[in-house]
């Protein structure tokens, strides 16, 4: 079982060594015959990364999906802010308790129409992550959410969340400022909304953290993304009293993308570059900014009371129910 | 052969689960499972919940039939969920119906914590759901008996929807002007505590109640900083501004009557018969 996903990538990353001197070998290379054989070599390695990561990103089971789903290196809610959208403003109020960085929110453009921004942001290094909580927002995170929720509705402007969270916090002080109910605050908030909401699930969707701010009409998924209502490591935990058994607990907690879409749960699953969403950040993007243009078109059609009434019946027909 | 036969209990008493004191079970089932000696509010079978709350035989029970197909095919859980159902009588961890409290109509759901940690999966979540609109239908107010570990991780994702589909049928008693009331009863946590059960009109709790979002990574950490011993208690959660009262089980039947009279006053099926 891998603990990493830097360990199924090691034949990768030997090749791209390999590339890069055979690259260096090329330039200082005088002789054009001999260039061409270098290069020649160098195009047949990158084809063999490209295939490697093709058949091996196709096969990845559930745990290698949760660690890919968990890479440092995948884009971050503010990068795809970045890429798709322009003249963001953060704003960080939630005007009751402090500042949580754990969630980034605010007003930008997407396609030129106005919107509202609001998704988990986890933190590239030891800093970042320590001041972003490792993407586990407290009670003031979904307070700030409610508020954007808010003035969307007041302006009529379409939401966009990202969602990317190993959970909520599970602190102490979140568990006395109200956790669960700003969580159930923020839900309701956005099953109230007459505007249209697209949730994409970029990283971790990681239980009640995550379905704090994806109460959506369309929630999307990115293909190596996951979603689950408890860490396979949890579960594993108290289920089997064993934590290490958390690749079984992955698989029977069926929280890929593929099986979220199988179980009608989201609307549509975003393929990604192979290798992941980080091995060509622009492409992914793009994929991302395609999706959501073609819901939000669709969504637009309807009306703010059909959008609140949609969503209802979305989030109502979910469960697997027997009987009379 | 065992060296000791085990000593079969003797069905007069029962020992406390409080202060540990053997009590008498006429006196403790008078008490309506409350320690008279250190009033540790036992927990209910859902049976013992419709009887000290609502009036003598009003109580039907609706969607009783309704239960889980083990969607994703999970380990073991088929075996535990018919052992639950063998052990309890109930088909799933909750039950709703309809009943009257001082004559007054209440739709009602009751989680049952001994089916499987009160876990709300498909069918919990399905159940409150349907009491929530129930209410909607029949214009009466709606209470519910709160008592889960959380969400049931034997139906994965789908168990994290229920939190969504719970919390929109509070939307819709909240746009229809239907009260909503619900009683945190020991233990009240997680995945039910973050959704239907904490955006309720008004918000009880029996004294003492386990009630909070986190289990084992909190305590670890509540052993480290500094924290009040009744951390995660009804106190604590009402201290915080989470709660609206914490109410003795002798008195919850009287205040809910009261307060879904006086929230209910413009409902048709309100009105006291
Ligand atoms: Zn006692």
């Amino acid at each position: 079982m891998a603990n990493s996903w830097k360990e199924w990538e090691k034949p990768v990353l030997d090749l791209e060594e390999g590339v890069s001197k055979l690259k260096a070998l090329a330039d200082k290379e005088t002789d054009a015959i001999k260039r061409e054989a270098l290069e020649t070599r160098i195009e047949e390695f990158e084809k063999r990364i490209e295939n490697f990561l093709e058949v091996r990103y196709s096969r990845l089971g559930p745990w290698e999906q949760v660690l890919l789903a968990r890479a440092d290196p995948r884009p971050y809610t503010l990068d795809y802010i970045q890429t798709l959208f322009t003249d963001f403003t953060e704003l960080d109020g939630d005007r009751r308790y402090g500042a949580d960085h754990a969630i980034v929110a605010g007003p930008a453009r997407f396609n030129g129409q106005s919107v509202i921004i609001v998704g988990h942001q986890k933190g590239r290094n030891i800093q970042e992550r320590a001041q972003r909580n490792f993407a586990m927002a407290k009670p003031e995170g979904y307070r700030k959410a409610i508020r954007m929720f808010e003035m969307a509705e007041r302006f009529r402007m379409p939401v966009i969340t990202f969602i990317d969270t190993p959970a909520a916090d599970p602190g102490v002080e979140s568990e006395s400022r109200g956790i669960s109910e700003a969580i159930a605050a923020s839900m309701l908030k956005m099953f109230e909304l007459t505007v249209p909401i697209v949730s994409v699930v970029i990283g971790e969707g990681g239980s009640g953290g995550a379905i704090g701010i994806a109460i959506a009409n369309r929630v999307l998924m990115q293909e190596h993304s996951v979603y689950s209502v408890i860490p396979p490591e949890g579960c594993a935990a108290i289920l089997w009293r064993d934590p290490a058994k958390k690749a079984q607990a992955a698989a029977a907690l069926k929280l890929t993308s593929d099986s979220a879409l199988e179980l009608g749960l989201v609307e549509q699953v975003l393929k990604e570059p192979f290798g992941g969403a980080h091995r060509n950040p622009a492409e992914a993007a793009q994929i991302v900014r395609d999706a959501i243009t073609t819901h939000l078109t669709e969504l637009q059609k309807l009306t703010g009371e059909q959008l609140r009434q949609h969503r209802y019946d979305r989030f109502r027909a979910f469960g697997h129910v027997l009987g009379p | 052969m065992p060296l000791r036969k085990a000593q079969a209990p003797n069905p007069n008493f029962i020992q406390c689960k409080g202060c540990k004191k053997t009590l008498f079970v006429a006196d403790f089932e008078a008490n309506l499972r409350v320690c008279p000696n250190c009033d540790h509010h036992h927990r209910l079978t859902w049976q013992q919940r419709v009887e000290v709350t609502f009036d003598i035989n009003s109580f039907t029970e609706l969607d009783a039939d309704l239960y889980s197909g083990d969607p994703l095919q999970f380990p073991e859980y088929e075996e535990k969920y018919l052992q639950a159902q063998t052990k309890s009588g109930m088909k799933d961890s909750l039950v709703t119906g309809t009943g009257t409290i001082d004559g007054q109509l209440i739709s009602a759901a009751i989680a049952d914590f001994h089916f499987m940690g009160g876990s709300m999966g498909s069918v919990n979540g399905e159940k409150v759901a349907r009491a929530l609109e129930r209410g909607v239908e029949l214009q009466c107010p709606v209470v519910i008996f709160c008592a889960s570990g959380g969400a049931r991780m034997q139906e994965g994702l789908l168990s994290l929807m229920q939190m969504a589909k719970t919390t929109a049928a509070v939307d819709k008693c909240r746009q229809n002007g239907i009260p909503y009331i619900a009683v945190f009863t020991d233990p009240t946590m997680a995945g039910v505590l973050a959704s239907y059960a904490s955006i309720a009109d008004v918000i009880l709790a029996e004294p003492k109640a386990l009630i909070g979002f986190a289990g084992a990574r909190v305590s670890a950490q509540a052993q480290v900083l500094k924290i009040p011993d009744d951390f995660q208690t009804a106190e604590f959660v009402l201290r915080s501004g989470m709660l609206d009262r914490i109410v003795h089980r002798k008195e919850m039947k009287a205040t809910l009557g009261n307060l879904c009279s006086i929230l209910g006053h413009r409902l048709t099926a309100g009105a006291k018969s």
